[in-house]
């Protein structure tokens, strides 16, 4: 996440703050659906169909995290079909009962907002977003622990599957795996942490650390910047207010009957 | 138990945002007090701790299957309540931007559910009462798993409140309640013992760390006007939370209302005209129409089925028409960027 980030291009050239309010006012938009609008949906995938390839974000890489954390949708959605069989509407005979449209209203939704988040990480990097929140009016104490957090969180990360992949070795099939070893392991885990924080403290705090991180871009609100925001933003709220697919529908309807 | 937003209404989510917003901002006040605002750093290496212990599974006895720590309990007991309710928010806000773990809009929900439970309710009602005076291993055994045990029943309850205000999921009460708590009950057991069995081996090799960065706070004596305005917190969220799930009642009535006249207007924007036509509707009919009433739906429906038709053909047509617009412009775009870069 943090390569794509640093990379460079006319999105990421966008001052995070604008984008954070792009964002927001997209999964306002989206979420703000009845839960039984499918069609009007859909334009709303402009957004990532135009910032993925300008920004430079590689699909697969997108598609793969989307994917890992679908199944959450899907097993809360899932039940909307067995439980809501009111015929909405049927094609060719087939009734499509409310459960199912809501299901993929459902569906739609969570790829849409999930996309959304991880393309605003990506083309924004997450110092940019700590910064924008700060500036937004949140507690200096709060980004700077969101900041320490990041930083730190990889070190720890590996060095958590460092300690499991030791523990798996030896322990030849289950020895080892309970919760004896198990809560020894993580205490010393603990411990470690703990005199690491308090070596990371000293050495910023001697290194004249006074509680703010500073950004590699400026932080400098330019005209692009606020076309940015005012045309995705009117676009998404238009795509809320007018039904686009259904207009377009009727008028091809219209046009070839 | 991280919710996504695709099963949120904005209302909902944004009720959430402003609760654990007040509770982000009221606990970096009360750690700018009453800690150095410098010792920030040790709270975030504590918070990439969780990430880290989450990396490590322990397998559950009996049952064959794993489980990890959690961490929230972990946090409260050796940070305190503010501290650990910053640092369980940024681990949520950490999830939710990179791994996707439960959405952004969800995130008001996610904290709350997750952080505000053990650190302003396990902890100060639960742990500290029964971890008083000597602390024995005992003692922090049962204080631990029983906070962390009520702490993850009354988050799991928040997901089924907030997830039901909100309207979007199906599922009947009482069916999403006896599907989330026993779940949690054997989740939180888990945690509870897991927490237990971490604390206790700290204690023996640290004792110093569990009062953690609470540092020279009175130990054992939570302030009364703490208890009180934890409570009253509690009150006032659970009432404001009580009352949109009330007040969503007549949105689902809305629906069925409109289901029933035959006038629902599923390809209309709902601007403030068919709210305020809506809120007519409510007051008109509300006497008169049960929450759900399926039968005398699906009835005018039947009626109704030809002009329907109409609309969903022509939303299904136009749905791809301007699917394949949105890929077309990426596939362009991207083609674009590819000659350039």
């Amino acid at each position: 996440m943090d390569t794509l980030a640093g990379k460079d291009s006319p999105v990421h050239r966008i001052d995070p703050r604008a984008k954070v309010i792009t964002f927001v006012v997209f999964a306002g938009c989206v979420v703000s659906f009845r839960k039984y609008e499918v069609s009007a949906l859909l334009p709303y995938f402009l957004f990532p169909a135009v910032i993925l390839p300008l920004g430079r974000i590689p699909m697969g890489f997108l598609a793969r995290k989307v994917l890992l954390v679908l199944p959450i949708a899907v097993l809360i959605g899932i039940f909307n079909p067995i439980f809501d069989r009111t015929v909405l509407f049927s094609v060719a005979g087939l009734g499509v009962s409310g459960g199912m449209v809501s299901f993929t209203s459902i569906l739609l939704r969570f790829v849409l907002t999930v996309v959304a988040a991880l393309m605003l990480v990506a083309v924004t990097g997450f110092n940019g977003i700590c910064a924008t929140l700060e500036r937004f009016g949140v507690p200096r104490a709060f980004s700077v622990q969101l900041m320490m957090l990041y930083r730190y969180l990889f070190v720890l990360t590996a060095e958590g599957v460092r300690m499991s992949r030791a523990r798996e070795l030896r322990s030849v099939g289950r020895a080892g795996t309970g919760l004896r070893d198990f809560s020894a392991l993580i205490g010393h885990l603990l411990l470690r942490t703990w005199h690491r924080a308090q070596r990371i403290h000293m050495a910023m705090l001697s290194r004249c650390f006074r509680g703010e991180f500073f950004l590699r871009r400026p932080m400098r609100l330019g005209s692009a910047d606020i076309v940015f925001t005012l045309a995705w933003s009117s676009a998404f709220i238009v795509m809320r207010l007018v039904n686009m697919p259904q207009a377009v529908g009727r008028f091809l309807l219209e046009v070839f009957p | 138990m991280h919710m996504a937003d695709a099963l949120l209404s904005p209302t909902v989510g944004g009720v959430m945002w402003a609760a654990s917003a007040t509770g982000i901002a009221y606990c970096s006040k009360k750690v700018k007090e009453h800690l150095d605002e410098r010792a920030v750093p040790l709270m975030g290496v504590l918070g990439a701790f969780v990430f880290a212990a989450q990396m490590i599974n322990f397998t559950i006895p009996g049952t064959g299957s794993s489980g990890h720590l959690g961490g929230g309990m972990l946090l409260a007991i050796l940070l305190g309540p503010h501290a650990a309710f910053l640092v369980i928010a940024s681990v949520l806000v950490v999830q939710a931007l990179f791994f996707a773990d439960g959405g952004l809009l969800a995130l008001g929900c996610n904290i709350f559910n997750l952080g505000f439970f053990p650190a302003f309710i396990g902890y100060p009602l639960i742990y500290r009462k029964i971890v008083t005076g000597d602390v024995t291993r005992a003692k922090l055994v049962m204080g631990s798993t029983l906070a962390a045990v009520a702490s993850l029943q009354l988050g799991a309850l928040g997901v089924v409140i907030e997830t039901l205000a909100s309207g979007i999921t199906e599922l009947p009460f009482s069916t999403f309640v006896m599907f989330m708590q026993p779940i949690h009950l054997a989740i939180g057991l888990v945690e509870g013992i897991v927490t237990a069995a971490v604390v206790s081996f700290v204690w023996e090799a640290n004792p110093d760390m569990l009062g953690g960065l609470q540092g020279k706070a009175p130990a054992g004596v939570m302030p009364r006007k703490a208890i009180l305005a934890a409570l009253l917190a509690v009150a006032v969220i659970t009432g404001g939370v009580i009352s949109w799930y009330a007040s969503s009642h007549p949105d689902g009535l809305e629906w069925s209302i409109a289901k029933v006249s035959g006038k629902e207007e599923l390809e209309s924007p709902d601007g403030i005209h068919s709210q305020l036509a809506s809120l007519q509707d409510k007051i008109a009919f509300l006497p008169d129409y049960s929450f759900r009433n399926t039968a005398e739906a699906a009835e005018s429906l039947q009626g109704d089925a030809s002009s329907r038709l109409g609309t969903s053909v022509s939303g299904i047509l136009g749905g791809s028409v301007v699917l394949c617009l949105a890929f077309l412009v990426g596939f362009i775009l991207k083609k674009f960027a590819v000659k350039n870069g």
